[in-house]
């Protein structure tokens, strides 16, 4: 119908052609048409198994390096506690049995395991199959309970990081004195072994220790919540000031030279590598404004520069979206634009403005060259209490494990990769979530 | 002209017009522009709700409204014909500055309503469009409850001081737009969720909560099914009595129905205006006559 018309209008009308001539055509085609759309739906069912044949590479040489990292090998020690063995004198305050002498209650308890062992060299490779943080276990137990001493007790030590690589399979059994272990301590640890004083249990420790440059001591908490001390200010100052900026420029900024060139200038920052907003960060917050070094502050101040044009980005693109029916309704009513805006079309745009911040946040979590140039990549063992503290961020961390040399931090940069991508997950669910929740209420 | 009206003879409204934009503008529209019309009719009338004279509208440098003058009377429905493109819309948005939203338009000449000339840059366009609502050809209710879209101008304006005179408006503008029967029972549901119908005299309801003067009504019934359109027409006629009413609409027989006076709109230029009756039964211009009659547009 259309068709016989708009051609008689053009003055050439051919007259129709039967109706079994254009089946006959539509026919023949029809094959290949088919052919192309199961081609095209292959491509597509490709990519898309490709991409997941590397994500699960990915996770699966991730986990696999990185799981053990969630167990640790532990030696049962009977400690005695006696005031002897403290260095104790009469004075039993709080700041005298701070001090006491708890690495002597682990090699006593050793010594008396292992009495064969006399000359120092072997009794320095005996006190080695301990970690060195047995002492500040011990001593918080002490703290906690000062009433143990003067009591024998069987407690559950960490060994050292060689021990439990050991353990684990991760080194090798040698003959000589070539590796990390001695052959006098491997025979020392198969007989912890027999008399079932070797186990390996959940690694608690790796959820809530900082740094150290102990792998066994080491763990992600300092980093973690480094991570989300700084993700806090990143968003605080990036989501307001993004989602101000966009609605400014998309609802009420008039178009002409300036908002057309602030708009290229947006959409260039969004692509300017993130070092570079590093050295800004330390240039004007560190060295002109004196902020503290490391501190999530000052990350969170130079993530949110990186962050905002993403954010803006995305803001201006949710409320392009929202149909201009719903303004002109607002507006026809009556309504300000400010009105318009706040009740009507910057609820609809929440969603994308969401998405495209948590997108944004995913990025600056999983960011760190900025944050090395701002001394985020420093060792810092205590846990932040705080956004002016100095503390380092997850990547940051992963990197510093990777670059450790001992060999317990290899499964521990997994384990620590395998936390951020736990995180990442959680917030890009976060971000369905909330797509989601706020699309059903139409 | 005539070669406009011989090539497109027979096809269908809608084809036509678009055909006429095509064919006519290249050559005709300039013409037109230099013969300057005049409007035939009695384009005033006594006590007017509003009165714009020598309105010129300019999308960029294309002129839209050509020195159109029209009295939009007291409690009376108005309605505006002509073919696709005439400028039907944007002569409509004039009249509550709707055109202000649209990036290079510029609306030139006098609007009065009242003492004002509502098209003075100076006039604030909030208590305007307050007094003069709108209702869009696609209808737009607010994706959220029937309840709220009734109540957001009200609330906007402050037009109530308790509770229970918000419901008493909201109860009252549904009823006088015949929804209130249809959605009692689930007002807090969304008024995207309604028929088309229903969501029209939704946005009729939302226009009529504000108490406006005058409603713009911009083809309210284009997009509707005859049941909703028979439904929002007679709404319309028993809103005479208490608004002012301009009505767009490509149906002549709308028009014909539901308007006293009718105005006739041709690239850009008020042809002629006058009652109704008058219009359909003897139009005195060769343009009108031909549209009317269905020889084009
Ligand atoms: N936003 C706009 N920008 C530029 N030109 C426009 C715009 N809206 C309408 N026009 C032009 O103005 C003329 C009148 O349009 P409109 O008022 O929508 O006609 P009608 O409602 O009678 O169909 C048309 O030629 C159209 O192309
Ligand atoms: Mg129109």
């Amino acid at each position: 119908m259309n068709n016989t018309n708009s051609s008689s209008i053009a003055g050439n009308a051919p007259g129709k052609p039967p109706r079994s001539r254009t089946i006959e055509r539509v026919r023949s085609g029809l094959k290949k048409r088919h052919q192309a759309e199961r081609r095209f739906r292959l491509y597509g069912r490709v990519a898309i198994w490709l991409g997941l044949a590397f994500l699960a590479l990915l996770f699966v040489s991730i986990v696999a390096k990185g799981y053990t990292a969630f167990e640790q090998t532990y030696i049962r020690l009977e400690i005695d506690f006696s005031a002897d063995n403290l260095g104790l004198g009469i004075q039993r305050d709080r700041a005298a049995l701070s001090r006491a002498d708890y690495g002597g209650l682990v090699k006593a308890s050793l010594r008396s395991l292992f009495p064969e062992v006399t000359s120092r060299r072997d009794k320095r490779a005996l006190y080695a199959l301990v970690s060195p943080g047995a002492d500040f276990i011990l001593r918080n137990q002490v703290l906690e309970e000062p009433n143990l001493i003067g009591i024998t007790k069987s407690l559950w030590l960490p060994a050292n990081d060689d021990v439990d690589m050991f353990i684990k399979g991760h080194t090798e059994r040698t003959s000589e004195d070539s590796g990390r272990l001695k052959a006098i301590q491997h025979r020392w640890i198969d007989r912890l072994i027999a008399e079932g004083r070797i186990e390996k249990r959940f690694n608690s420790t790796f959820f809530t220790a900082g740094d150290s440059r102990d792998p066994e001591l080491a763990g992600i908490r300092g980093a973690a919540v480094g991570s989300f001390y700084t993700l806090l200010v990143t968003v605080a100052l990036s989501f307001p000031i993004g989602v101000a900026a966009a609605v400014y420029l998309e609802e009420f900024a008039p178009r002409n030279r300036l908002t057309d060139l602030i708009e290229v200038n947006i959409n260039n920052l969004a692509a300017v590598p993130s070092i570079v907003f590093g050295l800004l960060g330390l240039a004007v917050f560190l060295n002109f404004f004196g902020l503290p070094r490391s501190a999530p502050l000052v990350g969170g101040l130079v993530l949110s520069l990186m962050t905002l044009p993403t954010i803006i980005i995305a803001g201006r693109a949710a409320l392009t979206s929202v149909p201009p029916s719903i303004r002109e309704a607002a507006l026809g009513l009556g309504a300000s634009r400010v009105q318009t805006v706040l009740y009507h079309v910057l609820p609809l745009a929440m969603p994308g403005m969401l998405t495209g911040t948590i997108l944004g946040m995913a990025r600056a979590l999983g960011e760190t060259a900025p944050l090395l140039m701002i001394g985020m990549v420093a060792f810092i063992v205590d846990v932040p209490s705080g956004i002016f503290d100095p503390s380092t961020v997850l990547p940051v961390q992963i990197y510093l494990w990777a670059d450790s040399p001992e060999r317990g931090f290899v499964e521990k940069t997994s384990a620590a990769i395998m936390v951020l991508l736990l995180f990442l997950i959680a917030m890009n669910s976060l971000a369905v979530f909330l797509r989601k929740r706020f699309e059903r209420r139409w | 002209m005539n070669e406009t009206k011989e090539a497109v003879g027979q096809a269908d409204q809608f084809e036509q017009a678009e055909v006429i934009q095509v064919v006519a503008t290249p050559q005709s529209t300039a013409r037109v522009h230099r013969e300057h019309r005049t409007t035939i009719g009695e384009c005033r009338v006594d006590n007017p709700r509003m009165r714009c004279t020598d309105v010129n509208v300019f999308y960029d440098d294309k002129q839209a409204i050509n020195n159109v003058s029209l009295d939009i009377g007291e409690n009376e429905i108005i309605a505006m014909i002509g073919p696709s493109g005439c400028g039907k819309s944007t002569f409509l948005r004039c009249l509550n500055r709707m055109n202000d939203t649209i990036d290079g338009c510029r609306v030139i000449g006098e609007i009065l309503m009242g003492e004002e000339n509502i098209n003075d840059p100076r006039i604030d366009v909030v208590p305007l469009r307050a007094s003069v609502g709108m209702v869009f050809q696609k209808p737009n209710p607010f994706p959220k409850s029937i309840w709220e879209n009734v109540a957001f101008g009200p609330k906007i304006h402050g037009l109530y001081d308790h509770k229970s005179e918000l419901e008493e408006i909201i109860v009252t503008s549904l009823q006088r737009a015949g929804l209130w029967d249809e959605v009692k029972d689930r007002l807090d549901q969304p008024g995207t969720g309604l028929s088309g119908g229903q969501q029209q005299r939704l946005c009729i309801a939302r226009t009529i909560a504000v108490e406006p003067e005058v409603i713009l009504m911009d083809e309210p019934c284009s997009a509707l099914d005859p049941i909703s359109t028979a439904k929002v027409e007679e709404l319309m006629m028993e809103l005479e009595e208490q608004f002012s009413i301009c009505i767009v609409t490509h149906s002549m027989q709308q028009a014909a129905r539901v308007s006293r006076r009718t105005a006739y709109f041709h690239l850009g230029d008020l042809i002629e205006v006058g009652e109704t009756e008058q219009i359909f039964r003897n139009p005195q211009h060769q343009l009108t006559e031909d549209y009317i009659t269905g020889r084009f547009g």
